[in-house]
């Protein structure tokens, strides 16, 4: 698996070595492995400085946020944490209406773990970083004991341009304002699901792990009137809707038959009694626009790869804060709540 | 999916429902027996599709629900025991013993390990030779099959360290419980499509003859459920009362009598406890003798009945489809998932977690 | 209760009837499945799985009966 890493692999040795306390203690090993994995992997003209931290020049206003990444295992098909770490905070970043462009990564590495491996995922981030259009600049390095963390987490903040010129936040949500969401549900839990769990199914499922700065930077240049962006991550869709419409004080209405879910990832649903509507996604969102933009909004975003399966798939109303209801495919109708507890394979 | 989608079209639906309408003269009560059927009724709207003559009132068809809180605590006791394993399905983590559940005790350094399959146990129990490991086998006849051949299993391979806490329930005897209570008012059953076809339904004739009650064996997809209504409002309506089977294309009248076999060495009938029912007779399985070794309260001691006090919670009384989850004055301000009171509102397919996931229409718990 | 997903045997593994394994396709997902209960069942046909035991075979024949019966209410 890391004969990728291998091949650029400035120590001879680094194929077996493992990280030891010593990386984490601030002192040569530290200031090594920067400069032979870190800095070269992410290479900038900030990071070049080697200061302690970025300066940026960053004019009008600007959005911030962070985002902490534990996944296990680190490595699933169709991403890892290194490219969720960049996307995640990228895409919370988009949400606010922003233009995505300086990150922070944050590592706390177990001691034990294979350099290889953080090669790997250090390529990967940086893989992701430059996709994205956006720069590491500065970070930080901790070393725990072996046994204490599960190989590596990582944690990454972020800043961005606004882009738009008005709020874009549950408080302008209005009656009637329609609900798209950018694509099908569920991908990410399930692959990591598929990958970790000892349920030993073989798929073609993989992470839709993504960025989805791209159509959200299309529709705020063309003008599309979006009340408020949410991306689907834990909880999935059901639980990013029920949060937009409580905090929005509306209810909302949906069309379970309109919402996308592909054939594999209903039927691991099936088998293990989740909704789909509670899985995670990582390279999903929802945006709230208002009615008379939707035709031009589902254009906008379909031009985008990662949101090529736009849909619109219900509104918000005056109602009970919070309450989303949900249309079935046999026209009869539920309550769609938030994930209660953790996701369990369940037999009943 | 096959065997599924075209079970949830609409059109057919709509059809269903007015044939249904058609027929109905007065009003009408009909049990569901299984918690996945409580679920499909609720998650598809089912219920909304029917004239207001009909009631669906929901049975004590969810094995967790009715696992009474003595073998909680059991399970409790053994995850605390140190060398333990304890394995159970994700169902399980979250039902209230008296003073924890299994979630906390793993939280609290319990190795307590959520599986799919009883055979995931089963290896549990060969890769670590050095641990007791037990299996917290739960469930009704659908379930009993699958649990019974890891301990055949286990007995074939000579595993030392693997035994079962069983709490397995029986369909039939509940039943025919429900209806020998005083003031039952339910007149027809849809009786669980999944538990017949191991069991098959020849059982289930004596029961439709003697209370002169129609039961329509019924599965578990929206066109299944309202062709069971259908059926059974039929009979009713024409003053029958038969077996009938409208989950033909998975269940036949002997059931899978391979299964029976392996459930009936493994396992003997016993009076089982059922949370909100009382005792009821003959409607539990436990270890036989022939296993007795594999019985984990062989080797971790007996599970003590205790008296089953609900305080506020009214889930013995959902649970015997007495009331709606929504007529208790805690639903969905002090018991919510969150927060539950009780059994029925823990589960997954418990009557209260559905109807507080897919009918309350206020939101906001009272703090 | 018993949650139980249709699935179509792609193969069969084994001659020990205890632990003959099936790998059963559920829309696209692939995964091994008890055949312990079921011995009749061949390839292509298609089976109830609960927990990881096969408990019926599905009949084809039969499977059209909910939608035939429908035809014969509305007639």
């Amino acid at each position: 698996m890391n004969e990728d890493s291998e091949q650029h692999c400035p120590l001879s040795s680094e194929g077996r070595e493992l990280v030891k306390m010593a990386h984490g203690g601030g002192g040569r090993a530290t200031a090594r492995l920067l400069d032979s994995l870190f800095r070269p992997a992410f290479d900038n003209p900030w990071l070049e400085r080697q200061h302690d931290g970025a300066v940026l020049d960053m004019p009008g206003a600007m959005a911030f946020t962070t985002d902490s990444f534990v996944v296990r295992p680190l490595f699933f098909p169709g991403s890892d944490i290194g490219a969720m770490a960049v996307h995640g905070t990228v895409n919370d970043i988009a949400m606010c209406g922003a233009e995505p462009q300086y990150l922070s990564a944050g590592f706390i590495l177990e001691e034990g773990l294979p350099l290889a491996t953080l090669r790997r995922v250090v390529d990967s981030m940086a893989a992701a970083a430059r996709e994205t259009g956006v720069r590491i600049v500065t970070g930080d390095l901790k070393v725990v004991e072996r046994g204490k963390a599960d190989g590596l987490y990582i944690n990454t903040a972020g800043v961005g341009r606004v882009v738009a010129n008005h709020p874009i936040e549950p408080g302008q949500v209005r009656p009637g304002d329609r609900l798209l969401l950018s694509g099908d549900i569920g991908r990410h839990g399930i692959a990591v699901m598929a990958a970790r769990e000892k349920l030993d199914l073989q798929s073609a499922i993989e992470s839709d792990c993504a960025s989805i700065a791209p159509p959200v930077m299309a529709l705020l240049n063309e003008g599309i009137a979006i009340r408020c962006l949410r991306d689907l991550t834990r909880g999935g869709l059901a639980s990013a809707l029920v949060e937009v419409a409580e905090t929005a004080g509306l209810a909302a209405r949906i069309q379970e038959a309109d919402i996308p879910v592909r054939e594999d990832i209903s039927a691991v649903c099936e088998l293990l009694g989740l909704d789909p509507l509670h899985v995670a996604n990582e390279g999903r969102f929802m945006a709230v626009v208002a009615p008379e933009d939707v035709d031009r909004a589902i254009d906008i975003l379909r031009r985008h790869s990662v949101s090529e399966a736009a849909v619109d798939i219900g509104l918000f109303l005056e109602g009970s804060a919070g309450l989303v209801t949900a249309q079935s495919v046999i026209g009869g109708s539920r309550v769609v709540d938030m994930l209660s507890g953790e996701q369990l394979p369940r037999i009943c | 999916m096959k065997y599924r989608d075209e079970y949830r079209t609409a059109d057919a639906a709509r059809g269903y429902a007015n044939a249904i309408a058609r027929i109905t003269t007065r009003p009408w009560t009909l049990m569901e027996v299984c918690g996945g059927q409580t679920n499909a009724i609720m998650r598809f709207g089912i219920d909304q599709l029917l004239p207001k003559e009909i009631s669906l009132i929901h049975g004590p068809g969810c094995p967790v629900c009715v696992t009474p809180i003595d073998y909680i605590d059991k399970a409790l006791d053994i995850a605390g025991t140190p060398g333990v394993i304890l394995c159970t399905f994700g169902d399980m983590l979250r039902v209230p013993g008296t003073k924890s559940d299994l979630a906390a005790a793993r939280a609290g350094g319990a190795d307590v390990r959520v599986v799919y399959s009883p055979l995931e146990a089963l290896a549990v129990a060969r890769d670590h030779p050095g641990n007791e490991v037990v299996f917290f086998a739960v469930g009704f006849e659908t379930t009993a099959p699958a649990n019974a051949m890891t301990v055949y299993q286990a007995d074939r391979e000579g595993l030392v360290n693997f035994s079962v806490l069983v709490s397995q329930v029986l369909v039939p005897p509940a039943i025919c419980a429900l209806l020998d209570r005083p003031g039952n008012r339910i007149h027809g059953f849809l009786a669980a499509g999944h538990v017949c076809t191991i069991t098959g339904y020849a059982e289930y004739e004596p029961i439709a003859r003697q209370h002169r009650v129609p039961i329509v064996v019924t599965g578990f997809e929206p066109l299944d459920i309202l062709e069971g209504v259908y059926r059974c409002i039929h009979q009713l309506e024409r003053g029958e009362s038969i077996v009938e089977n409208q989950y033909s294309r998975a269940v036949r009248r002997p059931g899978n009598q391979l299964a029976q076999q392996v459930m009936e060495s493994v396992f003997q009938i016993v009076p089982r406890h059922w949370r909100g029912m009382g005792e009821i007779t003959a409607s539990g399985l436990g270890v036989s003798p022939a296993y007795q070794t594999f019985d984990a309260e062989a080797r971790f001691g007996a599970v003590i009945s205790q008296d089953e006090s609900q305080g506020e919670c009214t889930s013995g009384a959902v649970l015997r489809g007495e009331t709606r989850p929504d007529q208790c004055p805690a639903f969905g301000t002090r018991c919510t998932p969150e927060h539950p009171l009780g059994v029925t509102m823990v589960s997954e397919e418990g009557a209260c977690a559905a109807y507080y996931r897919y009918r309350r229409q206020v939101r906001r718990p009272v703090e | 209760m018993c949650l139980a997903v249709p699935g179509r045997v792609i193969s069969i593994e084994g001659d020990d009837p205890l632990t003959r394994q099936g790998r059963v396709d559920f829309g696209g997902v692939i995964k091994s499945v008890n055949l312990a209960y079921v011995p009749e069942v061949k390839p292509e046909d298609y089976i109830l799985v609960h927990v990881g035991f096969a408990i019926t075979v599905l009949d084809p024949r039969e499977a059209e009966r909910v939608f035939e019966y429908l035809e014969t209410l509305q007639q």
